[in-house]
């Protein structure tokens, strides 16, 4: 179809319209994720608490998305800043799962190894790690490893906070471990080769 | 007789060990019955979602197929967490909107000889089951003690009223159910209007600046407005508002000290149930001198203050923050 590329570049358009990303977004969204009906409102912008720490707004990253500009949009930081308040979720007039897109693009970025700052990714990774080990969550394993790795000169001042969760007995100091673990392994290693073929 | 199964998060064990005792408080009071589901694992929190769709959706499904297995005369799943109900619902929910993914969810299951059909269960939130099952009638007979004079501001944070795929709160950005219970115990509820805007959630670990932004707006509000203390539902906004108060403080050069505590520790406190009882003294931010408007005495406990910390010390330069402008503008 050349004949129509040059058509399209003489009405003005740069690049063919490639819609594939945000079919693989949309696809790759947990529920059906509507994202295919965004109107650029901004909305969603407009009613984010930390939309002012974002490289773009969620309006801006999904006409990126239509776009096609894939590299741009996984290096934004804007999924990583998310708080999952689904405040533009209840808001958004499309009803597009915005929070939702926001932890395909995380998964999609740690994949492509294309984010910028390692901290959420390596934070959200090592999280992981401590649930498929032991089935549940183990705090001050988690927060000693992150601090250690991201915020070495933060720890410091941690200490009274850290102390003072422990002496009240708020973190615990020995991890606790489903009694089905292995049932748990066998389901998620399922579920991640279910991944790959999706 | 109100009978429910239970997911407690792992958080009620450790960081959050004072809901969990306040919540064992007001069982009996109130005729709950609450069967814990067995063997249950971690819900991923925000985590896993963002790292891979169909193993985090299996990880919250196995819980679910553990609570339908589960023999018991009821089929409603009560989280007292709003990450986990969020989750949890969530799951049930996308598994029906999307039955791709409840195929490829079950197709994991099976791996460990599970199933889970969406829509068998009911997922809701403890306060959900408190304010419209219990009903605040019943609440209001079991108060001994009623809160009069305790000024609160009741914090319900964003997971719990939203997205709300089941239609049950009464508004996505101001429901008041919080408000109505709080009023049932006889404490003064002051309007709250940040009452669902967020705490921070998994910022104060990732990226903190951002989340203390978070923190000292809910913190500062509440204090402007009179509150004495903040009530929650959720054990990640009690950790954020309480364990990073000080370190928020020292960000912004401001001295708030606002204790939030678990709307269940309160009404424990109203049925008669000693601070003890209800887990008051593990926050870091103590809530002594609130209560002390109440008449409730709290036992002073030893408070963990930081290394090396002396009056005279150098005078060093104060620490630079790209919110040095607003500082002044705070206090």
């Amino acid at each position: 179809m050349p004949q129509m590329t040059d058509e399209r570049v003489r009405a003005g358009m740069t690049r063919e319209e490639d819609l594939s990303l945000l079919h693989e977004v949309s696809m790759k969204t947990a529920g059906v994720s509507h994202l295919e009906m965004c109107i650029q409102c901004g909305t969603c912008g407009g009613s984010c608490p930390v939309a002012a720490d974002m490289d773009h707004t969620p309006r801006m990253l999904f006409a990126m998305l239509r776009a096609g500009m894939r590299e741009e949009v996984l290096r934004s930081n804007t999924p990583w800043l998310c708080v999952s308040c689904y405040h533009c979720v209840v808001r958004c007039p499309q009803e597009v799962h915005i929070a939702d897109v926001m932890y395909t693009l995380k998964g999609m970025a740690i994949h492509a190894k294309l984010y910028t700052d390692s901290t959420a990714p390596h934070f959200s990774q090592t999280f992981v790690g401590m649930v498929e080990t032991f089935g549940r969550g183990y705090e001050l394993g988690l927060a000693t490893r992150h601090y250690l790795r991201h915020f070495p000169l933060r720890l410091p001042g941690m200490m009274p906070m850290g102390l003072g969760m422990i002496s009240k007995g708020r973190m615990a100091i020995v991890p606790k471990k489903i009694k089905h673990i292995d049932q748990l392994h066998a389901i998620l290693n399922r579920a991640k080769e279910l991944e790959l073929t999706s | 007789m109100n009978k429910y199964l239970l997911y407690p998060g792992c958080s009620m064990d450790s960081s959050a060990k004072a809901y969990m005792e306040s919540l064992n408080s007001i069982v009996e009071p109130l005729d709950l019955h609450l069967e814990e589901i067995e063997d249950w694992n971690c819900c991923g929190a925000t985590e896993y979602l963002g790292i891979n769709l169909i193993p985090a959706y299996s990880l919250i499904a196995r819980n679910l197929a553990l609570a339908a297995k589960q023999t018991s005369d009821t089929r409603t799943v009560v989280a007292p967490c709003s990450a986990c109900y969020l989750n949890l619902a969530k799951a049930d929910y996308y598994m029906q909107e999307r039955p791709t993914l409840g195929a490829k969810v079950n197709e994991a299951l099976a791996a460990g000889g599970l199933e889970y059909k969406a829509g068998t269960l009911d997922v809701r939130h403890l306060i959900d089951v408190l304010v419209y099952d219990v009903g605040l009638d019943a609440i209001r007979k079991a108060v001994t003690h009623p809160l009069s004079g305790l000024k609160v501001a009741p914090y319900m944070g964003c997971m719990l009223p939203r997205p709300d795929y089941q239609h049950r709160w009464s508004d996505h950005e101001h429901p008041t159910e919080l408000d109505d219970l709080l009023r049932a115990l006889g404490a003064d509820v002051i309007d709250y209007p940040l009452t669902t805007s967020c705490c921070g959630g998994h910022m104060t670990q990732i990226g903190p600046e951002t989340a203390f932004e978070l923190i000292h707006r809910l913190v500062a509000d509440a204090d402007e407005r009179g509150a004495q203390m903040m009530v929650t539902v959720c054990p990640m906004c009690q950790m954020n508002i309480d364990a990073y108060q000080n370190e928020m403080n020292h960000f912004f050069g401001t001295s708030y000290h606002m204790p939030i505590l678990f709307f269940t520790q309160l009404m424990g406190l109203a049925f008669g149930k000693s601070p003890e009882d209800v887990g008051i003294g593990v926050e870091l931010v103590s809530s002594r001198n609130a209560l002390a408007h109440i008449g409730v005495e709290v036992p002073v406990t030893q408070e963990v203050t930081a290394p090396r910390k002396k009056e005279g010390r150098l005078p060093m330069p104060r620490r630079w923050s790209k919110h040095e402008g607003k500082k002044e503008a705070v206090k």
